[in-house]
């Protein structure tokens, strides 16, 4: 059965939709070579929506509009990737996909990867607390207890709540043989 | 001068102004590829009334990288024997975002914006 937590939104492929997709086989390169390709993914998908975003040279705003939007796109989906490269079942035949979507007000990350069934039901634990806790109390407490592990992709998903304002989504779907692929929704507003 | 370099990042200490410059983008893979900068971040402490940690050049951090960084706030507000500023710029847009954070975990951080 699909679970969801919070709404993840059906895309479809129209002319009101601007989207790329970006799908990886992790196990075909090792981990520490692939990771570099993260931070050119992520940037790449920054400078791709500054297009949308032009600039107008009597209007300074659209200079820092452009920026910001850059850097959001860039962080989000650096953190997305990252945490897709480490929590990735190999294992599984699934890919790792990303797929970045530009609507008139929105932009909308769409991250999905295979995960075994143990590590998919305490990331579920993860997610559930995430959505009952302030999000600001939180990112505090995580870093004072020294509870940021490495493991953890607490402190990413705080960021983009906190510092980006982004509204966070998850999908749990069972594969056929066993284990889950689970999605990760991020959406901003532009 | 100490200084270390990786792959499109840069870290430097600079004891004639008691200043630590980041630059670059850092998008290390977890705590424990941070270690070496936590490490120079808190050895840079020792014996010290005031340390700059400039960021006005860092155009990336990752989120490994604001928790190294959170973490190193933390443990100057701790030890409580050396003055903290942080210099950060308006043109990176990450850091309007993030970096009012560690002024929550240290009221007395000193953060600039060129």
């Amino acid at each position: 059965m699909i679970q969801d937590h919070g709404q993840i939104r059906e895309i479809r492929h129209d002319r009101n939709t601007e989207s790329l997709d970006l799908s990886f086989w992790p196990g075909s390169l090792p981990l520490k070579q692939r990771w570099r390709n993260n931070g050119l993914s992520a940037d790449f998908l920054g400078d791709y929506v500054t297009t949308f975003f032009p600039l107008d040279e009597t209007d300074p705003s659209t200079r820092a509009r452009q920026s910001e939007i850059r850097g959001a796109v860039s962080f989000i989906a650096n953190e997305l990737l990252e945490n897709a490269m480490k929590f990735h079942d190999e294992s599984l035949p699934e890919p790792i996909t990303m797929r970045l979507c530009l609507f008139p007000e929105e932009i909308v990350f769409q991250q999905g990867n295979a995960t075994g069934s143990e590590a998919a039901d305490s990331f579920r634990a993860f997610v559930e607390r995430l959505r009952d806790s302030d999000p600001n109390e939180l990112y505090i407490q995580q870093l004072e207890e020294g509870a940021v592990s490495e493991g953890s992709a607490g402190l990413g998903y705080l960021t983009m709540i906190n510092d980006y304002g982004a509204e966070l989504a998850w999908r749990f779907e069972p594969l056929v043989s066993h284990g889950f692929r689970v999605t990760t929704q991020v959406t901003i507003k532009i | 001068m100490h200084c270390f370099s990786g792959e499109g990042y840069k870290i430097e200490l600079d004891d004639t102004s008691n200043t630590v410059r980041m630059s670059g983008a850092l998008r290390l893979g977890g705590l424990s590829e941070y270690a070496p900068i936590s490490e120079l971040l808190e050895n840079a402490l020792d014996g010290r009334e005031a340390l700059i940690i400039d960021l006005s050049a860092l155009e990336f951090l990752n989120s490994s990288g604001i928790a190294t960084l959170s973490k190193f706030v933390i443990t100057a507000r701790n030890r409580n024997d050396c003055r903290l500023a942080i210099q950060g710029s308006n043109a990176i847009a990450w850091q309007g975002k993030s970096l009012n954070n560690l002024k929550r975990l240290m009221p007395a951080l000193e953060l600039n914006f060129d």
